[in-house]
């Protein structure tokens, strides 16, 4: 494995590469393209943070875990909640910044804060030509120029290897609320959500936890901020929904939305795991049309199921809508392509893409199509 | 301003052009008698004048595509334009163009609120958006300053941003899907009612593209529901300096206002005299607004104004009513229109990481004095957004070139300080020449090679947002 300590030991890596290239951050994503391996971990460290401009900058393969740790001592944080994938993938290593923003990992605030993709103002790269490119820069609002930070943002390095990422951090609420209606099926907690995020209340996270273990599902609701507030959102919401059996008010219940985030209730089954990116209103009639196990967030706009992992999702899903990314196959096999085929106008452009920042296809050749 | 030689063929073509054109547009979408054309000449930066050879005003998706499948053939430039409210000159012409307007494509296509989202022809202006939406409780969060007139076309190119992204985001974090019509005239559907798009974010590159790789004809919203309420407090400071650093404390505190707005004295007493706000004579002042509840907006109000009072305000003032809230922001909302009064003026847009406010602000006043012109500041405090007013009398022989000048020098300042050259009003022609102030020839020519992934001939809105000369050879194919 190299592991460049440099953008420029990087850009000498690709520019003199005589074949394919797998890249990764920390590898917990169990992502694994056939290619010398590059990993940009040793590209580390914070070099900026403004707590006071809520923007911080670090080089790609700083750990995640220190970037949170030195938010939180100004009490900020990443509010798009990138997950921690050791757990469902089974892998070990580090998670990195470079590698949460490469595959615009967004966690349950994405309802309300945005993808990790929206939090990201600028990027230094190493394209497929080895150049060391940026786009955007370290401020909030930018339009100048094409925006390539969000083309590099869940490109999974195939159009370049992040060196360095700077991005909009969000101050970390006082509070944070969460209502727990228990044993609710899918039209039931589609409605839940339909209700929450159609109100004045801002909700930052709408999910449901499948029954596992003989435990009843979970609808989950979170809101956040001042404590006062909080309360006075939870007690609406509640009423809004009295319909239901009264849930229960829990504060600071991290660990749920932590096992949303990270897919927890399936990591130590056995089976492929599907992510898919729906109309959340499909909510209902995906889980029912596809066979097995799901876990719900975004207000129904994301699920993750558990599959046999003979089974290809995508042929199950009809006319819903979306995409759906093959997250983890069987064994390690990928029997189906990990990323959903495009239509042709929008392939080929993709594929010109591709040819103009890599043209020599070894930037994790193959991986997104 | 250097625009291209037009090109003698495409102009020598106009006949048979406009005979192709009526084959797929009705007669009165076609306009190529110059009187009608000259209606086209400009957008917002009314500076730089030039009628283009025709324009057309297509109603469909199929007509847009037919329009540019005619041109690609032929080689004619086309600048889409939508409701020509650009300050960049995003929508200037050039003689041998055509201008593609939607302004005819106006219609809300699908309103969805189980899914949050509404699906509007690009035409549809911004504050219509909403409008269409506000009845049942909803919203389209992005407001540009213009939004009662500028179209949802031009928000997609130029990624619109407004007073409330510091909570809501731009354009781009409010758009899920469109359809878009490339140069060769095919079309292309991208996301949808979902939230991301799969694949490599195309949206998040077409938005801001400044309609240089497609023609956006639909667009699939993020819509929201209202906050309970909102209310602002105005605090009045004796320096920018410190107004910058009141602004730095809030943020810090935890507290995320959905706008935090500044106004520098030249401002304060422009608008004042217009507007009548009943704003004070002071050198700074902010407009922050919060959302909630009553009392939820109590509180972080209570919050912010401890924090003002650390910072010695010279006048602070709480809305307790929405008529005071109206009034409170009478005066900042029509600062453009109050300038306009008083002389012409340029309006800048530099970006700039918050913490250097204080030493930018300084500095734009020394730039000032050094280029005898005023300049007023009005800008975006929370996201470091800059709106220099640059004052000067276009009849003075010298002052559009000193005031150009003076721009520069600004736009220059916000880059050197980490900042960059536009935060919401786009590059257009106004700053293309300033681009490699902030991207080296390689940065630019990544951008570039996506031009030429999306049209390869260099024939949509060729002349902007890159200097002239380091897209000669790309334009000249």
């Amino acid at each position: 494995m190299i592991t460049p300590t440099d953008e420029t030991e990087l850009a000498a890596v690709i520019d003199q590469a005589e074949g394919p290239l797998s890249i990764s951050g920390g590898a917990t994503r169990g992502i694994d393209v056939v290619g010398t391996k590059v990993s940009t971990r040793k590209l580390s460290g914070v070099t900026l943070y403004e707590p006071g401009a809520l923007t911080m900058v670090a080089r790609a393969g700083t750990p995640l875990e220190e970037v949170q740790s030195i938010l939180a001592q100004e009490g900020q944080q990443l509010a798009f909640e990138p997950a921690d994938y050791r757990g469902l993938m089974g892998t070990q290593g580090v998670s990195t910044i470079g590698g949460a923003f490469a595959s615009n990992s967004s966690g349950p605030r994405r309802v309300q804060a945005g993808a990790a993709r929206d939090f990201l103002l600028g990027v230094r790269f190493v394209d497929g030509r080895g150049a060391v490119l940026k786009n955007g820069g370290r401020v909030m609002k930018n339009v100048t120029g094409y925006d390539l930070v969000k083309l590099m943002a869940g490109a999974y390095g195939t159009l370049g290897v992040l060196s360095e990422v700077s991005f909009k951090v969000l101050p970390k609420p006082e509070c944070s609320g969460t209502l727990v209606w228990e044993g609710l099926d899918p039209v039931q907690s589609l409605r839940v959500f339909t209700a929450s995020m159609n109100s004045p209340f801002d909700v930052t996270g709408a999910a449901r936890l499948p029954e596992q273990e003989g435990l009843p599902s979970k609808t989950l609701i979170r809101l956040e901020g001042f404590e006062s507030s909080v309360q006075y959102r939870m007690r609406q919401l509640e009423s809004k929904l009295d319909v239901f059996a009264q849930p229960h008010a829990l504060i600071d219940a991290d660990a749920l939305w932590q096992a949303v985030r990270d897919v927890e209730p399936f990591k130590r089954h056995v089976g492929a795991i599907w992510r898919s990116s729906i109309k959340p209103s499909d909510m209902p009639s995906f889980v029912e049309r596809i066979p097995g196990e799901h876990l719900v967030d975004w207000a129904g706009g994301l699920v993750w199921s558990l599959l046999d992992p003979s089974v290809d999702l995508r042929d199950l899903r009809g006319e819903i809508g979306g995409h759906s990314t093959l997250v983890r196959a069987a064994h390690g096999g990928q029997a189906f392509a990990r990323f959903e085929p495009q239509p042709s106008p929008l392939a080929i452009l993709a594929q010109g893409l591709r040819a103009e920042f890599d043209p020599r296809g070894i930037l994790n050749p193959g991986l997104m199509g | 301003m250097e625009m291209p030689t037009p090109d003698a063929t495409v102009l020598s073509q106009k006949a048979q052009l406009v005979a192709e054109l009526s084959g797929v547009l009705a007669a009165d979408a076609i306009i190529s008698d110059l009187a009608e054309t000259r209606a086209y000449e400009c957008d917002a930066l009314t500076a730089y004048r030039c009628p283009p050879m025709l324009a057309v005003l297509p109603e469909t998706t199929q007509q847009v595509a037919e329009v540019l499948k005619i041109c690609h053939a032929r080689n004619v430039p086309v600048v889409p334009r939508g409701a020509g409210t650009s300050l960049a000159g995003g929508a200037l012409p050039t003689a041998d163009c055509v201008i593609l307007g939607v302004a005819r494509m106006n219609d809300v296509l699908e309103t969805d609120y189980d899914n949050r989202i509404i699906r509007v022809q690009t035409g549809r202006t911004n504050l219509s958006v909403t409008g269409a939406v506000e009845d049942d409780g909803f919203f389209y969060a992005p407001d540009p300053s213009s939004q009662l007139a500028c179209a949802i076309a031009g928000n997609i190119a130029m990624n619109s941003g407004g007073a409330h992204c510091l909570k809501y985001g731009v354009t781009t974090n409010n758009l899920l899907g469109v359809t878009m019509v490339l140069m060769d005239g095919s079309i292309v559907e991208i996301g949808g009612a979902h939230l991301d798009a799969g694949g490599l974010d195309m949206l998040g590159v077409i938005c801001g593209s400044e309609g240089q790789l497609g023609v956006v004809t639909e667009a699939t919203l993020r819509i929201l529901h209202k906050p309970e309420g909102a209310r602002p407090v105005l605090i009045g400071f004796d320096s920018n300096e410190v107004a910058g650093a009141c602004v730095s404390d809030i943020i810090k505190s935890g507290i995320l206002p959905v706008a935090i707005e500044f106004m520098d004295r030249p401002c304060i007493r422009a608008c004042e005299a217009f507007a009548k706000a009943g704003y004070p004579d002071c050198e700074a002042l902010l407009i922050v607004e919060v959302e909630g509840s009553p009392a939820e907006i109590d509180a972080q109000l209570t919050k912010i104004i401890k924090i003002a009072e650390r910072h010695s305000p010279v006048a602070l003032r709480e809305a307790k009513d929405a008529d005071q809230a109206g009034r409170i922001w009478l005066g900042r909302k029509s600062a453009f229109g109050a300038m306009g009064q008083i002389n012409d003026y340029m309006c800048l847009d530099g970006t700039i990481p918050v913490s250097t406010l204080p030493e930018v602000l300084r500095r734009i006043g020394e730039l000032s004095r050094e280029f005898g012109l005023d300049v007023a500041n009005v800008f975006h405090a929370g996201d470091g957004n800059m709106h220099p007013l640059i004052l000067f009398d276009a009849n003075q022989d010298g002052q559009l070139e000193a005031c150009e000048a003076l721009g520069a020098e600004i736009l220059k300042l916000c880059v050197e300080v980490g900042g960059c050259l536009t935060g919401e009003h786009g590059v257009g022609v106004e700053k293309r020449d300033l681009m490699l102030h902030q991207y080296t020839a390689e940065d630019l020519e990544a951008q570039l090679r996506v031009k030429d992934v999306f049209d390869p001939k260099w024939l949509l809105n060729p002349a902007k947002v890159f200097p002239l000369s380091v897209t000669a050879a790309r334009r000249s194919i």
